[in-house]
């Protein structure tokens, strides 16, 4: 028999039985997450499936952010908060409030995920979590609102494709570079149904804030899952984020002889900064074809790339400059210790005094609801992680996807341009190294 | 958006017609958005492929199936697009292959979903039926027979109640 991928071993583990890709098992979820727009379905499906003794089955592992319209933008957001802080108080949930940050960001840094858990969220980016070792994926209302009663949802085990890059990774070149590449060369489709697994010498030394952006934008290619191998490195990064060490179970490393269904391999000095022209994130090409395209705004956040070394990662571009004259640029930490930071360290005055708007904790403009959306015509340069039609506002306005240092070089100059054009730096963990860096 | 086929053994449907569809038949075209303000089955069955193939919804009769090519149901998540087949009486859907939320919606829903990689062969009004245990479809207009893959037994028992809702109810209430 040959070997196991990641996602076979973990879902043999969860369901107690030997599984292989296109079986289908009934799992145990370790951690499930909805938040302020996909909760009040699930809470609706809770109440339904419980009938008159509702409980849930975990509230210690239940988390509930309110993320997406924070602060609210209208009524129905205001009640929808309501909902959720009603529902967290009389079910014994972790409620996180307005400006405490992005569900994914969140989960990670209040210590619900360990390696090797099983984890679900109402959000399609609940990838995430692969990039500290955790099967994440993305469910549905009805999905989500079952388990929390149950504690067990049914997965076709996934076939998995497998990415591989080896050797140092250029100056420029960060894992939204390699993620957006991955995603250009599979296509918006390439992934679906199967997970991702990403390996090679370039991202086991990759640092965890950038593992999670790999696991984040796997469901951009339509992945249900975006696996690192947990190590070392994810052991003392989660120690100091959380205070409690984790182990790494064997069932989260691959054996040598899994089989993928394909495995994409790459050599690190051969990839060059991407970036995803509109409308699709498939579309990335190399920075080099996009350089001097005019940017009305420049968005820094989203669950993607708003971290605190990302959002250093543009604050040293500009340091002691201004934006350029007629754009504007919008950063939103992606949970409030990512904003505390930003004040300790002084990286929120490098913004404020180049001309930058610093807004509270969340979504943001990412989805195109409230704060900072985009205008007709508008072009807007972004960290995010989807450049859909009308994804950041109006339908004609245009978005492109592209790495920190991307968009902070592209900000001195109001266009589109070269990372390696400007000193650039690459950060460790900063929760390792201690806030200042 | 509750389905209440809470009834029925879909081990073995009865025969019905086949609606034939081709590839990549996305949400859009199953559910036009503008039709997304209901979530009422019937209601959204009126307009089930209503810009895709507008005779549908009138002439469609209870106990059909649909038939697609690859990925079908791709798009966006939304779980109206399974509900309005629902709603129009369609008895089971068998794909090529399946976007992987439709699928997972379709189940949920309590409607049976098979993936059959010689789904091509069957052809606009032919009869069908399915067998889910075995994964089979038979053409009782060709005399064929044709292999799936067979849903896992408890996925079949989700099927059978109506749906993971009406499934983890049961459960709860200690089946
Ligand atoms: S930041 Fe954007 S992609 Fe991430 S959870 Fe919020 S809306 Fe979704």
């Amino acid at each position: 028999m040959t070997g196991q991928t990641i996602s076979e071993k973990l879902l043999s583990e969860k369901s107690g039985q030997n599984v292989q890709a296109g079986d289908y098992v009934e799992a145990a979820v370790d951690v499930m997450m909805t938040h302020d727009v996909t909760g009040p379905l699930a809470f609706e499906v809770f109440e339904s499936v419980t009938g008159d003794d509702p409980e849930l089955v975990a509230p210690d592992n239940t988390a509930i952010t309110i993320d997406h319209h924070a602060p609210a933008d209208g009524v129905k957001a205001a009640n929808n908060h309501n909902i959720v802080r009603e529902f967290a108080d009389k079910y014994g949930a972790h409620q996180y409030d307005v400006g405490d940050g992005i569900c994914h960001q969140v989960l990670v840094e209040e210590g619900f995920v360990s390696p090797g858990d099983l984890v679900i969220g109402a959000d399609s980016h609940s990838t995430t979590f692969g990039g500290v070792g955790c099967f994440g994926t993305g469910v549905g209302s009805t999905d989500l609102g079952t388990t929390l009663a149950t504690g067990k949802l049914w997965f076709r085990v996934p076939e998995t494709l497998r990415f591989e890059v080896e050797g140092d990774l250029p100056d420029g070149v960060y894992a939204k570079d390699l993620i957006l590449k991955f995603i250009g060369d599979v296509g918006f489709a390439g992934c679906t149904y199967k997970a991702a697994e990403y390996g090679g010498s370039a991202v086991e030394s990759l640092p965890v804030h950038e593992r999670l952006v790999l696991s984040n934008m796997a469901i951009e290619m339509g992945g249900k899952a975006g696996l690192v191998a947990p190590d070392e490195q994810t052991v003392e990064f989660l120690a100091a984020q959380t205070g409690t060490r984790p182990t790494v179970p064997a069932y989260t490393h691959p054996d040598d002889d899994a089989d993928y269904e394909a495995v994409y391999r790459y050599r690190a000095d051969t990839i060059s900064p991407q970036v995803a022209i509109p409308s699709n994130p498939e579309n990335a090409v190399p920075v080099q074809e996009v350089v001097g395209t005019d940017i009305d705004q420049l968005f820094v956040g989203t669950c993607t790339n708003g971290r605190y070394e990302d959002i250093r990662i543009v604050a040293d571009i500009i340091e002691a400059e201004q934006l350029a004259p007629n754009v504007r640029m919008v950063v939103v930490p992606a949970s409030r210790s990512v904003y505390k930071q930003m004040m300790e360290t002084g990286v929120l005055q490098t913004f404020v005094d180049a001309g930058a708007i610093v807004q509270s904790a969340g979504c943001g403009p990412c989805f195109g609801t409230h704060q900072g959306v985009l205008g007709d015509g508008d072009v807007c340069l972004a960290t995010a992680n989807r450049n859909f039609p009308g994804r950041e506002g109006s339908m004609n306005s245009e978005v492109y996807l592209a790495s920190p240092a991307t968009v902070g070089a592209s900000a001195l100059y109001g266009e589109i341009t070269d990372p390696r054009e400007v000193a650039l730096n690459r950060y460790d963990d900063s929760v390792l190294e201690g806030v200042g860096v | 958006m509750t389905e209440t086929r809470t009834d029925c053994e879909i081990d073995t449907t009865q025969p019905g017609h086949a609606w034939t569809f081709g590839d990549d038949i996305d949400t859009d075209q199953i559910i036009p958005s503008r039709f997304l303000v209901s979530t009422d089955p019937a209601e959204l069955g009126g307009h089930a492929f209503n810009d895709l193939r507008a005779e549908f919804a009138s002439n469609v009769e209870d106990g059909d199936f649909v038939v697609g090519g690859h990925n079908f149901g791709s798009g966006s998540s939304r779980e109206h697009a399974p509900l309005s087949l629902l709603g129009a009486g369609v008895d089971g859907v068998v794909a090529q292959s399946f976007a992987r939320i439709f699928f997972r919606n379709g189940i949920n829903l309590g409607l049976p979903v098979l993936i059959c990689p010689d789904a091509d062969q069957i052809r606009d009004g032919d009869t069908i039926s399915l067998r889910l245990t075995e994964g089979t479809v038979t053409n009782h207009t060709t005399g064929q027979e044709y292999d799936g893959e067979p849903l896992p037994e408890f996925l079949q028992t989700i099927v059978n109640r109506g749906g993971l809702v009406q499934h983890t109810r049961a459960k709860l209430g200690g089946e």
